[in-house]
Protein backbone atom coordinates (compact mmCIF):
# COMPACT_ATOMS: atom_id res chain seq x y z
CA UNK A 1 0.00 0.00 0.00
CA UNK A 2 1.22 3.60 -1.07
CA UNK A 3 1.70 6.16 1.07
CA UNK A 4 -0.79 8.52 -0.59
CA UNK A 5 -3.55 5.75 -0.47
CA UNK A 6 -3.87 7.24 3.40
CA UNK A 7 -6.28 9.97 4.44
CA UNK A 8 -4.39 13.21 5.16
CA UNK A 9 -4.73 13.35 8.17
CA UNK A 10 -3.67 9.94 8.91
CA UNK A 11 -0.41 11.38 6.97
CA UNK A 12 -0.44 14.10 9.61
CA UNK A 13 -0.52 11.74 12.61
CA UNK A 14 2.02 9.59 11.47
CA UNK A 15 4.56 12.32 11.12
CA UNK A 16 3.36 13.89 14.07
CA UNK A 17 4.38 10.64 15.98
CA UNK A 18 7.40 10.78 14.02
CA UNK A 19 6.33 7.15 12.66
CA UNK A 20 7.32 8.60 8.99
CA UNK A 21 9.57 11.76 8.38
CA UNK A 22 8.66 14.26 5.40
CA UNK A 23 11.47 12.52 3.49
CA UNK A 24 9.50 9.65 3.42
CA UNK A 25 6.82 11.16 2.11
CA UNK A 26 8.74 12.64 -0.73
CA UNK A 27 10.72 9.36 -1.34
CA UNK A 28 7.11 8.02 -2.01
CA UNK A 29 6.97 10.56 -4.87
CA UNK A 30 9.88 9.95 -6.50
CA UNK A 31 10.02 5.76 -6.09
CA UNK A 32 6.08 6.41 -7.64
CA UNK A 33 7.32 8.75 -10.38
CA UNK A 34 10.23 6.28 -11.30
CA UNK A 35 7.54 3.43 -11.38
CA UNK A 36 5.10 4.61 -13.11
CA UNK A 37 5.72 8.22 -15.30
CA UNK A 38 7.59 6.52 -18.55
CA UNK A 39 3.56 6.07 -19.07
CA UNK A 40 1.67 8.57 -17.95
CA UNK A 41 4.65 11.37 -18.96
CA UNK A 42 3.00 14.13 -16.40
CA UNK A 43 5.87 16.12 -15.62
CA UNK A 44 7.94 18.74 -17.36
CA UNK A 45 10.65 19.37 -15.32
CA UNK A 46 11.53 17.26 -11.92
CA UNK A 47 12.71 19.28 -9.34
CA UNK A 48 14.45 16.24 -7.08
CA UNK A 49 17.36 17.44 -5.46
CA UNK A 50 16.01 20.71 -4.10
CA UNK A 51 12.88 18.54 -2.77
CA UNK A 52 14.90 16.24 -0.81
CA UNK A 53 16.98 18.96 0.51
CA UNK A 54 13.65 20.88 1.90
CA UNK A 55 12.34 17.61 3.32
CA UNK A 56 15.45 16.76 5.25
CA UNK A 57 15.12 20.68 6.57
CA UNK A 58 11.73 20.11 7.21
CA UNK A 59 12.26 16.97 8.78
CA UNK A 60 14.69 19.35 10.97
CA UNK A 61 11.40 21.63 11.96
CA UNK A 62 9.31 18.37 12.56
CA UNK A 63 11.70 17.27 15.47
CA UNK A 64 11.75 20.73 17.46
CA UNK A 65 8.82 22.49 16.38
CA UNK A 66 6.00 19.40 15.39
CA UNK A 67 4.38 19.63 12.03
CA UNK A 68 2.27 23.00 11.83
CA UNK A 69 -1.00 22.30 9.47
CA UNK A 70 -2.08 19.57 8.41
CA UNK A 71 -0.26 20.67 4.54
CA UNK A 72 3.40 20.06 6.53
CA UNK A 73 5.37 18.03 4.58
CA UNK A 74 3.11 17.04 1.74
CA UNK A 75 4.53 16.65 -1.99
CA UNK A 76 3.10 19.06 -4.68
CA UNK A 77 3.03 19.18 -8.43
CA UNK A 78 2.79 22.72 -10.02
CA UNK A 79 1.05 23.37 -13.03
CA UNK A 80 3.94 24.50 -15.23
CA UNK A 81 2.45 28.16 -15.92
CA UNK A 82 2.94 28.91 -12.83
CA UNK A 83 6.01 30.85 -12.00
CA UNK A 84 9.20 29.00 -9.64
CA UNK A 85 12.23 31.21 -8.56
CA UNK A 86 15.11 29.13 -9.95
CA UNK A 87 12.43 25.82 -11.50
CA UNK A 88 12.28 26.30 -15.20
CA UNK A 89 8.83 27.26 -16.41
CA UNK A 90 7.89 26.56 -19.53
CA UNK A 91 3.91 26.93 -20.64
CA UNK A 92 4.56 23.45 -22.43
CA UNK A 93 5.96 26.36 -25.15
CA UNK A 94 9.15 26.09 -26.92
CA UNK A 95 8.70 30.11 -26.48
CA UNK A 96 9.75 29.55 -22.47
CA UNK A 97 11.65 26.22 -23.01
CA UNK A 98 14.57 27.81 -20.81
CA UNK A 99 12.75 30.49 -19.00
CA UNK A 100 13.99 30.53 -15.25
CA UNK A 101 11.84 32.62 -13.15
CA UNK A 102 13.55 35.37 -11.59
CA UNK A 103 10.63 35.40 -8.48
CA UNK A 104 7.85 33.40 -7.39
CA UNK A 105 3.65 33.20 -7.85
CA UNK A 106 2.00 34.60 -4.71
CA UNK A 107 0.64 30.89 -4.60
CA UNK A 108 4.17 29.37 -4.32
CA UNK A 109 4.81 31.72 -1.66
CA UNK A 110 1.68 30.38 0.06
CA UNK A 111 2.96 26.51 -0.43
CA UNK A 112 6.27 27.75 1.07
CA UNK A 113 5.02 29.00 4.01
CA UNK A 114 2.15 25.80 4.41
CA UNK A 115 5.33 24.21 4.35
CA UNK A 116 4.65 22.01 1.39
CA UNK A 117 7.20 20.28 -1.24
CA UNK A 118 7.47 20.92 -4.96
CA UNK A 119 8.09 17.98 -6.50
CA UNK A 120 7.82 19.51 -10.26
CA UNK A 121 6.66 21.28 -13.03
CA UNK A 122 3.61 19.84 -14.55
CA UNK A 123 2.77 18.79 -18.03
CA UNK A 124 -0.36 20.87 -19.83
CA UNK A 125 -1.53 22.20 -22.98
CA UNK A 126 1.00 25.04 -24.52
CA UNK A 127 -0.01 28.47 -22.76
CA UNK A 128 -3.22 26.61 -21.08
CA UNK A 129 -4.66 26.74 -24.75
CA UNK A 130 -6.41 23.38 -25.53
CA UNK A 131 -8.77 20.48 -23.80
CA UNK A 132 -6.39 17.67 -24.24
CA UNK A 133 -3.00 18.39 -23.30
CA UNK A 134 -1.65 17.54 -26.62
CA UNK A 135 -1.20 20.88 -27.62
CA UNK A 136 2.64 20.42 -25.19
CA UNK A 137 5.77 21.39 -27.00
CA UNK A 138 7.68 18.15 -24.88
CA UNK A 139 5.13 15.27 -24.34
CA UNK A 140 2.19 13.73 -24.49
CA UNK A 141 0.47 13.26 -21.17
CA UNK A 142 -1.27 10.15 -20.87
CA UNK A 143 -4.28 9.21 -19.41
CA UNK A 144 -3.67 6.58 -16.17
CA UNK A 145 -6.71 5.17 -16.37
CA UNK A 146 -6.38 3.96 -20.20
CA UNK A 147 -2.96 4.86 -21.84
CA UNK A 148 -4.47 5.37 -25.33
CA UNK A 149 -6.71 8.31 -23.69
CA UNK A 150 -5.82 12.01 -22.97
CA UNK A 151 -6.14 12.82 -19.76
CA UNK A 152 -7.89 16.00 -20.52
CA UNK A 153 -6.40 19.69 -20.27
CA UNK A 154 -4.96 22.06 -20.33
CA UNK A 155 -4.31 20.99 -16.64
CA UNK A 156 -3.47 17.26 -18.04
CA UNK A 157 -0.34 17.04 -16.25
CA UNK A 158 -1.73 18.00 -13.05
CA UNK A 159 -4.64 15.33 -12.80
CA UNK A 160 -2.46 12.96 -14.37
CA UNK A 161 -0.15 12.86 -11.80
CA UNK A 162 -2.15 13.31 -8.71
CA UNK A 163 -4.79 9.82 -10.09
CA UNK A 164 -1.64 7.73 -10.79
CA UNK A 165 -0.17 8.70 -7.48
CA UNK A 166 2.61 10.53 -8.12
CA UNK A 167 2.00 13.21 -6.08
CA UNK A 168 -0.91 13.63 -3.54
CA UNK A 169 -1.74 17.66 -4.18
CA UNK A 170 -1.13 19.64 -7.83
CA UNK A 171 -2.80 23.51 -8.88
CA UNK A 172 -3.81 23.75 -12.25
CA UNK A 173 -5.49 26.83 -13.97
CA UNK A 174 -8.95 26.97 -15.24
CA UNK A 175 -9.65 29.40 -17.86
CA UNK A 176 -12.57 27.59 -19.55
CA UNK A 177 -12.46 24.22 -17.75
CA UNK A 178 -9.16 23.66 -17.69
CA UNK A 179 -8.84 22.22 -13.94
CA UNK A 180 -12.43 20.65 -13.89
CA UNK A 181 -12.53 19.09 -17.87
CA UNK A 182 -8.57 16.75 -16.35
CA UNK A 183 -9.85 15.89 -13.06
CA UNK A 184 -12.96 14.44 -14.41
CA UNK A 185 -11.01 12.69 -17.27
CA UNK A 186 -8.52 11.50 -14.76
CA UNK A 187 -11.18 10.64 -11.55
CA UNK A 188 -9.76 13.06 -9.35
CA UNK A 189 -10.96 16.21 -7.18
CA UNK A 190 -10.05 19.79 -9.04
CA UNK A 191 -11.57 22.96 -7.95
CA UNK A 192 -11.91 26.30 -9.54
CA UNK A 193 -12.81 29.19 -7.31
CA UNK A 194 -14.64 31.95 -7.41
CA UNK A 195 -12.38 34.39 -10.03
CA UNK A 196 -10.93 36.56 -7.57
CA UNK A 197 -10.13 34.69 -4.71
CA UNK A 198 -6.69 32.84 -5.68
CA UNK A 199 -3.95 35.50 -6.51
CA UNK A 200 -3.02 35.77 -10.02
CA UNK A 201 0.47 37.18 -9.40
CA UNK A 202 2.85 34.83 -11.20
CA UNK A 203 0.62 32.72 -13.19
CA UNK A 204 1.40 33.52 -16.89
CA UNK A 205 -1.48 35.20 -18.51
CA UNK A 206 -4.05 33.59 -20.88
CA UNK A 207 -7.20 35.55 -20.47
CA UNK A 208 -7.09 37.54 -17.72
CA UNK A 209 -10.46 38.05 -16.64
CA UNK A 210 -11.14 34.38 -16.24
CA UNK A 211 -7.72 32.79 -15.59
CA UNK A 212 -8.27 31.06 -11.99
CA UNK A 213 -5.67 29.17 -10.10
CA UNK A 214 -6.69 26.24 -7.93
CA UNK A 215 -6.16 22.40 -6.68
CA UNK A 216 -6.25 19.08 -8.25
CA UNK A 217 -6.28 16.68 -5.46
CA UNK A 218 -7.28 12.53 -4.31
CA UNK A 219 -10.49 13.91 -2.07
CA UNK A 220 -12.62 16.64 -1.20
CA UNK A 221 -11.27 17.20 2.48
CA UNK A 222 -7.86 17.96 0.26
CA UNK A 223 -8.96 20.09 -2.06
CA UNK A 224 -10.25 22.06 1.09
CA UNK A 225 -7.38 22.81 2.74
CA UNK A 226 -4.97 23.75 -0.16
CA UNK A 227 -7.52 25.91 -1.47
CA UNK A 228 -7.84 27.71 2.53
CA UNK A 229 -3.75 27.41 1.94
CA UNK A 230 -3.70 29.29 -1.59
CA UNK A 231 -6.60 32.09 -1.20
CA UNK A 232 -7.05 35.48 -0.43
CA UNK A 233 -5.93 39.14 -1.43
CA UNK A 234 -3.23 39.84 -2.88
CA UNK A 235 -1.94 43.67 -3.26
CA UNK A 236 0.09 42.03 -6.07
CA UNK A 237 -3.10 41.18 -8.24
CA UNK A 238 -5.31 44.31 -8.27
CA UNK A 239 -8.26 41.63 -8.99
CA UNK A 240 -7.52 39.60 -6.49
CA UNK A 241 -10.62 40.15 -4.36
CA UNK A 242 -10.64 41.44 -0.45
CA UNK A 243 -13.10 39.18 0.50
CA UNK A 244 -12.72 36.89 3.80
CA UNK A 245 -11.86 33.54 2.88
CA UNK A 246 -13.82 31.21 5.79
CA UNK A 247 -12.35 28.03 6.68
CA UNK A 248 -13.16 25.52 4.29
CA UNK A 249 -12.81 22.51 6.89
CA UNK A 250 -15.62 23.11 8.85
CA UNK A 251 -18.08 22.81 6.01
CA UNK A 252 -17.12 19.47 5.61
CA UNK A 253 -19.74 17.79 7.54
CA UNK A 254 -21.45 15.30 5.44
CA UNK A 255 -24.73 16.97 6.29
CA UNK A 256 -26.50 18.45 2.92
CA UNK A 257 -30.02 17.87 4.97
CA UNK A 258 -32.65 20.70 3.14
CA UNK A 259 -29.51 21.85 0.44
CA UNK A 260 -31.71 22.50 -3.07
CA UNK A 261 -29.90 21.64 -5.96
CA UNK A 262 -30.37 23.07 -9.56
CA UNK A 263 -30.49 20.42 -12.75
CA UNK A 264 -30.34 22.68 -15.99
CA UNK A 265 -32.13 20.56 -18.63
CA UNK A 266 -29.22 21.83 -21.23
CA UNK A 267 -26.73 19.80 -19.03
CA UNK A 268 -28.58 16.26 -19.39
CA UNK A 269 -29.80 16.85 -23.25
CA UNK A 270 -28.53 15.70 -26.49
CA UNK A 271 -24.90 15.33 -27.21
CA UNK A 272 -24.11 13.67 -23.66
CA UNK A 273 -23.28 10.19 -23.37
CA UNK A 274 -25.76 7.59 -22.00
CA UNK A 275 -23.51 6.27 -19.20
CA UNK A 276 -22.76 9.32 -17.98
CA UNK A 277 -25.88 10.72 -17.59
CA UNK A 278 -26.80 7.66 -15.78
CA UNK A 279 -23.66 8.19 -13.58
CA UNK A 280 -25.23 12.18 -12.87
CA UNK A 281 -29.00 10.76 -12.06
CA UNK A 282 -27.54 8.27 -9.60
CA UNK A 283 -25.38 11.30 -8.10
CA UNK A 284 -28.82 13.05 -7.51
CA UNK A 285 -30.28 9.92 -5.60
CA UNK A 286 -27.44 9.55 -3.29
CA UNK A 287 -27.80 13.30 -2.74
CA UNK A 288 -31.90 12.78 -2.51
CA UNK A 289 -31.52 10.26 0.40
CA UNK A 290 -28.67 12.51 1.99
CA UNK A 291 -31.88 14.73 2.44
CA UNK A 292 -31.53 17.59 -0.43
CA UNK A 293 -34.11 17.88 -3.03
CA UNK A 294 -33.36 18.52 -6.73
CA UNK A 295 -35.62 20.75 -9.34
CA UNK A 296 -34.80 20.74 -12.84
CA UNK A 297 -33.75 24.53 -14.27
CA UNK A 298 -32.76 26.17 -17.40
CA UNK A 299 -29.82 28.02 -19.03
CA UNK A 300 -31.51 29.64 -21.63
CA UNK A 301 -27.80 31.39 -22.79
CA UNK A 302 -25.71 28.57 -21.92
CA UNK A 303 -25.60 27.30 -25.50
CA UNK A 304 -23.73 30.89 -26.36
CA UNK A 305 -21.25 30.06 -23.91
CA UNK A 306 -18.82 28.33 -26.30
CA UNK A 307 -19.17 31.24 -29.20
CA UNK A 308 -18.92 33.46 -26.54
CA UNK A 309 -16.06 32.49 -24.78
CA UNK A 310 -13.21 31.89 -27.73
CA UNK A 311 -14.10 35.29 -28.87
CA UNK A 312 -13.31 36.62 -25.88
CA UNK A 313 -10.62 34.16 -24.70
CA UNK A 314 -8.88 34.68 -27.63
CA UNK A 315 -8.81 38.58 -27.93
CA UNK A 316 -7.98 38.61 -24.31
CA UNK A 317 -4.67 35.97 -25.59
CA UNK A 318 -4.13 38.15 -28.28
CA UNK A 319 -3.06 41.20 -25.96
CA UNK A 320 -1.24 39.00 -23.11
CA UNK A 321 1.24 37.17 -25.59
CA UNK A 322 1.81 40.21 -27.31
CA UNK A 323 4.95 40.26 -24.44
CA UNK A 324 6.31 37.29 -26.27
CA UNK A 325 8.84 38.93 -29.10
CA UNK A 326 12.23 37.61 -28.23
CA UNK A 327 13.84 40.61 -26.48
CA UNK A 328 13.74 40.14 -22.96
CA UNK A 329 13.17 36.63 -22.28
CA UNK A 330 12.29 33.07 -24.06
CA UNK A 331 13.26 32.02 -27.53
CA UNK A 332 14.79 34.09 -29.98
CA UNK A 333 15.10 33.30 -33.59
CA UNK A 334 18.58 33.43 -34.53
CA UNK A 335 17.76 34.17 -38.29
CA UNK A 336 17.03 37.85 -38.27
CA UNK A 337 18.35 40.68 -39.95
CA UNK A 338 16.19 43.70 -39.02
CA UNK A 339 13.92 44.22 -35.51
CA UNK A 340 10.67 42.97 -37.68
CA UNK A 341 11.99 39.65 -38.75
CA UNK A 342 13.01 39.08 -35.60
CA UNK A 343 9.81 39.49 -34.21
CA UNK A 344 7.94 37.68 -36.99
CA UNK A 345 9.79 34.55 -36.69
CA UNK A 346 10.57 34.47 -33.04
CA UNK A 347 6.81 34.47 -32.82
CA UNK A 348 6.20 32.14 -35.72
CA UNK A 349 9.01 29.66 -34.89
CA UNK A 350 8.03 29.47 -30.67
CA UNK A 351 4.19 29.21 -31.12
CA UNK A 352 2.75 26.22 -31.30
CA UNK A 353 -0.18 26.07 -34.16
CA UNK A 354 -3.55 26.71 -31.48
CA UNK A 355 -1.46 29.49 -29.72
CA UNK A 356 -0.74 31.35 -33.27
CA UNK A 357 -4.38 30.15 -34.01
CA UNK A 358 -6.16 31.65 -31.00
CA UNK A 359 -3.48 35.67 -30.94
CA UNK A 360 -4.64 35.63 -34.75
CA UNK A 361 -7.58 34.86 -34.51
CA UNK A 362 -8.15 37.25 -31.07
CA UNK A 363 -6.48 40.12 -33.17
CA UNK A 364 -8.89 40.00 -35.90
CA UNK A 365 -12.04 40.03 -33.23
CA UNK A 366 -9.95 43.35 -31.84
CA UNK A 367 -9.70 44.80 -35.37
CA UNK A 368 -11.09 48.10 -36.07
CA UNK A 369 -14.87 47.07 -37.72
CA UNK A 370 -14.96 43.70 -35.89
CA UNK A 371 -14.54 44.94 -32.67
CA UNK A 372 -18.72 45.77 -31.63
CA UNK A 373 -19.73 42.86 -33.84
CA UNK A 374 -17.52 40.13 -32.34
CA UNK A 375 -16.02 41.56 -28.88
CA UNK A 376 -18.65 43.51 -27.71
CA UNK A 377 -21.45 41.63 -28.73
CA UNK A 378 -19.75 38.33 -26.68
CA UNK A 379 -19.29 40.52 -23.61
CA UNK A 380 -22.89 41.70 -23.62
CA UNK A 381 -24.00 37.60 -24.22
CA UNK A 382 -21.60 37.42 -21.29
CA UNK A 383 -23.51 39.45 -19.20
CA UNK A 384 -27.10 37.44 -20.06
CA UNK A 385 -25.00 33.87 -19.22
CA UNK A 386 -23.85 35.68 -15.55
CA UNK A 387 -27.85 36.37 -15.27
CA UNK A 388 -28.92 33.21 -16.11
CA UNK A 389 -26.85 31.80 -13.16
CA UNK A 390 -27.89 34.53 -10.59
CA UNK A 391 -31.56 33.58 -11.18
CA UNK A 392 -31.22 30.28 -10.70
CA UNK A 393 -28.91 31.42 -7.24
CA UNK A 394 -31.90 33.24 -5.85
CA UNK A 395 -34.20 29.58 -5.78
CA UNK A 396 -30.89 26.81 -4.98
CA UNK A 397 -27.79 26.40 -2.88
CA UNK A 398 -26.13 24.91 -6.19
CA UNK A 399 -25.85 23.69 -9.52
CA UNK A 400 -25.55 20.36 -10.46
CA UNK A 401 -24.43 18.28 -13.58
CA UNK A 402 -21.84 16.25 -15.40
CA UNK A 403 -18.56 17.83 -15.97
CA UNK A 404 -17.94 16.51 -19.37
CA UNK A 405 -20.32 15.16 -22.30
CA UNK A 406 -18.22 12.36 -22.81
CA UNK A 407 -15.35 10.17 -20.58
CA UNK A 408 -11.53 10.79 -22.03
CA UNK A 409 -11.62 10.53 -25.82
CA UNK A 410 -8.76 8.96 -27.98
CA UNK A 411 -5.14 11.17 -28.95
CA UNK A 412 -5.75 12.75 -32.25
CA UNK A 413 -9.68 12.17 -32.64
CA UNK A 414 -10.35 15.98 -31.92
CA UNK A 415 -7.05 17.52 -32.77
CA UNK A 416 -7.65 18.27 -36.94
CA UNK A 417 -10.91 20.15 -35.73
CA UNK A 418 -11.22 23.10 -33.36
CA UNK A 419 -14.86 23.26 -33.19
CA UNK A 420 -14.78 19.49 -31.92
CA UNK A 421 -12.04 20.15 -29.66
CA UNK A 422 -13.76 22.83 -28.10
CA UNK A 423 -17.74 21.47 -27.87
CA UNK A 424 -16.20 19.11 -25.09
CA UNK A 425 -15.96 22.07 -22.91
CA UNK A 426 -19.30 23.09 -23.51
CA UNK A 427 -20.43 22.40 -19.43
CA UNK A 428 -17.51 23.88 -17.85
CA UNK A 429 -16.94 27.26 -19.70
CA UNK A 430 -20.51 28.73 -18.77
CA UNK A 431 -18.61 28.84 -15.26
CA UNK A 432 -15.40 30.79 -16.08
CA UNK A 433 -17.71 33.41 -18.00
CA UNK A 434 -19.91 34.12 -14.90
CA UNK A 435 -16.77 33.92 -12.60
CA UNK A 436 -18.47 31.31 -10.41
CA UNK A 437 -16.84 28.59 -8.25
CA UNK A 438 -17.14 24.95 -9.20
CA UNK A 439 -15.68 21.48 -8.40
CA UNK A 440 -15.28 18.22 -10.28
CA UNK A 441 -15.72 14.99 -8.15
CA UNK A 442 -15.81 11.25 -9.25
CA UNK A 443 -19.49 10.04 -9.74
CA UNK A 444 -18.75 7.09 -11.99
CA UNK A 445 -17.57 4.88 -14.75
CA UNK A 446 -18.30 5.14 -18.48
CA UNK A 447 -16.83 2.25 -20.48
CA UNK A 448 -14.26 2.13 -17.95
CA UNK A 449 -13.41 5.61 -17.89
CA UNK A 450 -13.84 7.94 -14.94
CA UNK A 451 -17.32 10.29 -15.12
CA UNK A 452 -16.93 13.82 -13.11
CA UNK A 453 -19.68 15.25 -11.47
CA UNK A 454 -19.63 18.97 -11.51
CA UNK A 455 -21.35 21.32 -8.72
CA UNK A 456 -21.07 25.12 -8.85
CA UNK A 457 -21.59 27.47 -6.06
CA UNK A 458 -22.99 30.98 -5.68
CA UNK A 459 -19.39 34.12 -5.90
CA UNK A 460 -17.59 33.19 -2.94
CA UNK A 461 -19.55 30.25 -1.93
CA UNK A 462 -17.26 27.45 -1.90
CA UNK A 463 -17.73 26.34 1.11
CA UNK A 464 -21.20 25.40 0.15
CA UNK A 465 -19.76 23.81 -3.06
CA UNK A 466 -17.40 21.66 -0.27
CA UNK A 467 -19.99 20.42 1.64
CA UNK A 468 -21.93 18.82 -1.11
CA UNK A 469 -19.11 17.93 -3.07
CA UNK A 470 -18.02 15.36 0.28
CA UNK A 471 -21.14 14.50 1.37
CA UNK A 472 -21.43 13.09 -2.04
CA UNK A 473 -17.79 11.83 -1.69
CA UNK A 474 -18.39 10.36 1.65
CA UNK A 475 -21.36 8.64 0.28
CA UNK A 476 -19.68 7.01 -2.55
CA UNK A 477 -16.53 5.08 -3.09
CA UNK A 478 -15.66 6.30 -6.54
CA UNK A 479 -12.80 8.71 -4.97
CA UNK A 480 -10.75 5.43 -3.67
CA UNK A 481 -11.18 3.68 -6.90
CA UNK A 482 -7.56 3.71 -8.54
CA UNK A 483 -5.89 3.22 -11.88
CA UNK A 484 -4.04 -0.07 -12.81
CA UNK A 485 -0.87 1.19 -13.81
CA UNK B 1 -21.89 35.47 -43.17
CA UNK B 2 -18.54 36.90 -42.37
CA UNK B 3 -16.00 35.17 -45.10
CA UNK B 4 -11.82 35.71 -44.12
CA UNK B 5 -10.04 36.20 -46.98
CA UNK B 6 -6.51 35.07 -47.54
CA UNK B 7 -5.36 38.83 -47.74
CA UNK B 8 -7.00 39.55 -44.38
CA UNK B 9 -5.06 37.29 -42.50
CA UNK B 10 -2.10 38.18 -44.10
CA UNK B 11 -2.72 41.22 -42.61
CA UNK B 12 -3.90 40.04 -39.07
CA UNK B 13 -0.14 37.92 -38.97
CA UNK B 14 1.30 41.17 -39.96
CA UNK B 15 -0.16 43.05 -36.80
CA UNK B 16 0.07 40.28 -34.71
CA UNK B 17 3.70 39.82 -35.64
CA UNK B 18 3.72 36.33 -36.67
CA UNK B 19 5.21 35.35 -40.11
CA UNK B 20 3.73 32.87 -41.92
CA UNK B 21 3.24 31.25 -45.27
CA UNK B 22 1.06 31.25 -48.12
CA UNK B 23 0.00 27.64 -47.18
CA UNK B 24 -0.67 28.81 -43.44
CA UNK B 25 -2.60 32.19 -44.71
CA UNK B 26 -4.98 29.91 -46.87
CA UNK B 27 -5.84 27.61 -43.91
CA UNK B 28 -6.30 29.74 -41.71
CA UNK B 29 -8.43 32.13 -43.50
CA UNK B 30 -10.61 28.39 -43.84
CA UNK B 31 -10.48 28.19 -39.91
CA UNK B 32 -11.50 31.55 -39.28
CA UNK B 33 -14.23 31.17 -41.46
CA UNK B 34 -15.52 28.13 -39.81
CA UNK B 35 -14.99 29.85 -36.44
CA UNK B 36 -16.63 32.95 -37.34
CA UNK B 37 -20.07 30.99 -39.02
CA UNK B 38 -20.18 28.84 -35.51
CA UNK B 39 -19.61 32.17 -33.37
CA UNK B 40 -22.76 33.79 -35.82
CA UNK B 41 -25.19 32.15 -33.58
CA UNK B 42 -24.44 35.23 -31.27
CA UNK B 43 -26.89 37.28 -33.49
CA UNK B 44 -29.69 35.63 -32.22
CA UNK B 45 -29.33 36.53 -28.92
CA UNK B 46 -31.28 40.11 -28.34
CA UNK B 47 -28.60 42.22 -26.55
CA UNK B 48 -30.25 45.93 -27.40
CA UNK B 49 -29.99 47.05 -23.70
CA UNK B 50 -27.81 44.76 -22.04
CA UNK B 51 -24.80 46.20 -20.61
CA UNK B 52 -21.23 44.34 -21.20
CA UNK B 53 -19.69 42.68 -18.90
CA UNK B 54 -15.87 42.83 -19.03
CA UNK B 55 -15.02 41.84 -15.48
CA UNK B 56 -17.27 39.33 -13.21
CA UNK B 57 -16.64 40.82 -9.86
CA UNK B 58 -17.64 44.42 -9.32
CA UNK B 59 -14.38 46.14 -9.01
CA UNK B 60 -13.21 49.98 -8.83
CA UNK B 61 -10.15 51.46 -9.84
CA UNK B 62 -7.90 49.86 -7.50
CA UNK B 63 -5.94 52.15 -5.45
CA UNK B 64 -2.97 52.08 -3.25
CA UNK B 65 0.01 54.40 -1.65
CA UNK B 66 3.18 54.48 -4.30
CA UNK B 67 5.89 53.74 -2.13
CA UNK B 68 9.48 53.72 -3.65
CA UNK B 69 10.80 49.77 -3.42
CA UNK B 70 13.97 48.15 -4.54
CA UNK B 71 13.12 46.92 -8.13
CA UNK B 72 15.77 44.30 -9.86
CA UNK B 73 19.02 44.44 -10.39
CA UNK B 74 21.02 44.43 -13.97
CA UNK B 75 21.98 41.29 -13.63
CA UNK B 76 18.00 39.75 -12.88
CA UNK B 77 16.76 41.83 -15.73
CA UNK B 78 19.44 40.12 -18.65
CA UNK B 79 19.40 36.70 -16.37
CA UNK B 80 16.73 35.74 -18.77
CA UNK B 81 17.14 37.67 -22.16
CA UNK B 82 17.87 35.64 -25.55
CA UNK B 83 21.25 37.99 -26.54
CA UNK B 84 23.02 40.67 -24.15
CA UNK B 85 25.94 42.80 -23.94
CA UNK B 86 27.48 44.73 -21.03
CA UNK B 87 24.81 44.51 -19.12
CA UNK B 88 22.60 45.47 -21.62
CA UNK B 89 19.78 43.50 -23.67
CA UNK B 90 20.88 42.97 -27.86
CA UNK B 91 18.44 43.61 -30.71
CA UNK B 92 19.33 43.75 -34.58
CA UNK B 93 19.81 47.37 -35.96
CA UNK B 94 16.82 49.18 -35.55
CA UNK B 95 17.93 51.98 -38.17
CA UNK B 96 19.70 51.17 -41.53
Amino acid sequence: MSLFDKKLSELHDLLQKKEISVSDLVDESFQRIQQVEQDVQAFITLDEERAREKAKALDEKLGTDGAEGLLFGMPIGIKDNIVTKGLRTTCASKMLENFDPIYNATVMDKLEAANMVTIGKLNMDEFAMGSSTETSYFKKTRNPWNLDRVPGGSSGGSAAAVASGEVPFALGSDTGGSIRQPAAFCGVVGMKPTYGRVSRYGLVAFASSMDQIGPITRTVEDNAYLLQAISGRDPMDGTSADVEVPDYAAALTGDVKGLKIAVPKEYLGEGVDEEVKQAVHNALKVLEKLGATWEEVTLPHAKYSLAAYYLLSSSEASANLARFDGIRYGYRSPNSKTLMDLYKNTRAEGFGTEVKRRIMFGTYVLSSGNYDAYYKKALKVRTLIKQDFERIFEKYDVIIGPTTPTPAFKFGEKMDDPLKMYTNDIFVIPVNLAGVPAISVPCGFAGGLPVGLQIIGKHFDETTVYRAAHAFEQATDFHKQKPQL
Amino acid sequence: MANVTKEQVENIAHVARIAITNEEAAEYAKEFSDILAYAGQLNEVDTENVPPTTHVIDLKNVMREDIPEKGLSQEEVIKNAPDHLYGQIKVPSIID
